[in-house]
């Protein structure tokens, strides 16, 4: 009898709470790094985005697409090279991003693909996008614009070639 | 159920048979053509008619006499395209007067879009002596098949399409004869490399 009250009242105060605990659990917790872009050649209508994100929260969100001044839409694409011929494919379901991980847009995979440029982008500038998530608030974020055909960001001449500085360790 | 289940499998089949009957048609006649028959490896390059970026047609007579790199592509491409274009205006660069002795040249795989003058204005961006060509549907398939580059037209879901396409580059003898290729995300020094030994023997 005693028990059964308890437990109606245990269950009554969880109902109280809930509410509160799946708001606390809707505030995904979305940290970008990195965001850039390369310069695109004159005449072209389309550019790559590409940025990390960390989700510091406690549920799983995804990156549904973003917006930006600069292009007519801007969507979560994906890239893959398969027996040396390149495909690309629009990701409409978005880029999932589970509590406590990383998920890269980067060259060769996963990136923005801004659609119907209105003008080129030139080297060093920084294109204002805003990023859609499922559950996270939009945030706002500038993808700074490298040389044309880098393959990293900031890279310097060769997207390739460049030697990649090795230290020097305790050799002393 | 069991009987319809049967009836495509034999459907899928019969399909399976009739690809391969119809390619080894279109390879069968294809050795016929140019090249030493019977050789029975398929032949890259051949004869094809394009449009340059002034509007003048261009032959596969046109390059010989210098050997070839040659790119098929898209204008619309973010990545592969503008990645291997700035790869050959650096490599061009680093061969510096060298370069001269070769025909660095961009075909377009997207006869929709990219008309002489888009890929005059893209191709501003790169090496000048970067070659574009374009043409009809038709003349760009021949190219593509000439030269064994695979591309597709890929519809999209909002009635905007990409391309799919190999990111190989060609690289062809100044006779107009196979030499190699340079694969996407080659190291630029192993790139470099290949185009000497192009301008070196060709
Ligand atoms: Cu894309």
């Amino acid at each position: 009898m005693f028990s059964s009250a308890r437990a109606a009242i245990t269950a009554a105060l969880l109902a109280l709470f809930i509410p509160a605990l799946s708001l606390e659990a809707n505030a995904a917790e979305i940290e970008i790094t990195q965001p850039w872009t390369r310069a695109t050649p004159p005449a072209a209508k389309v550019g790559g985005g590409y940025l990390t994100l960390t989700n510091k929260g406690t549920v799983i969100d995804t990156l549904l697409g973003a917006s930006s001044e600069i292009a007519d839409r801007v969507e979560v694409h994906k890239m893959e090279m398969v027996d040396g011929i390149m495909k690309m494919r629009p990701v409409p379901e978005g880029l999932e991003i589970p509590a406590g991980q990383t998920a890269e847009l980067a060259p060769g995979g996963y990136h923005l693909m801004l659609m119907g440029l209105k003008r080129p982008i030139t080297q060093g500038e920084r294109i204002s996008v805003t990023l859609k998530f499922e559950k996270s608030n939009p945030v706002d974020v500038e993808l700074v614009a490298g040389p044309l055909g880098s393959s990293t960001p900031n890279s310097g001449e060769n997207p390739n070639g460049g030697s990649s500085s090795m230290s020097h360790g305790e050799s002393n | 159920m069991r009987g319809r289940r049967i009836g495509l499998i034999a459907a899928a089949i019969l399909a399976v048979v009739l690809t391969v009957v119809g390619f080894t048609i279109v390879t069968g006649s294809k050795s016929t053509g140019g090249g030493p028959r019977g050789s029975g490896v398929a032949t890259v390059g051949g004869p094809f008619t394009l449009t340059g970026v002034d509007g003048q047609a261009v032959t596969e007579k046109d390059l010989l006499g210098k050997p070839s790199a040659i790119f098929f592509g898209f204008t619309y491409c973010p990545e592969v395209c503008p990645t291997t274009l700035s790869e050959l205006s650096a490599l061009a660069d680093q061969l510096g007067s060298d370069a001269d002795k070769l025909n660095l040249v961009f075909i377009s795989v997207d006869a929709e879009r990219d008309g002489p003058e888009e890929m005059k204005q893209y191709l501003t961006a790169f090496d000048s002596r970067i070659i574009g060509l374009t043409g009809t549907p038709e003349q760009i398939d021949a190219a593509a098949k000439a030269f064994k580059i695979y591309y597709t037209k890929v519809p999209l879901d909002d009635g905007d399409y990409t391309m799919d396409h190999t990111a190989s580059v060609i690289l062809m003898d100044a006779y107009g004869k196979f030499f190699g290729t340079m694969a996407y995300e080659e190291a630029m020094s192993v790139m470099l490399a290949k185009l000497k030994r192009l301008i070196g023997e060709g």
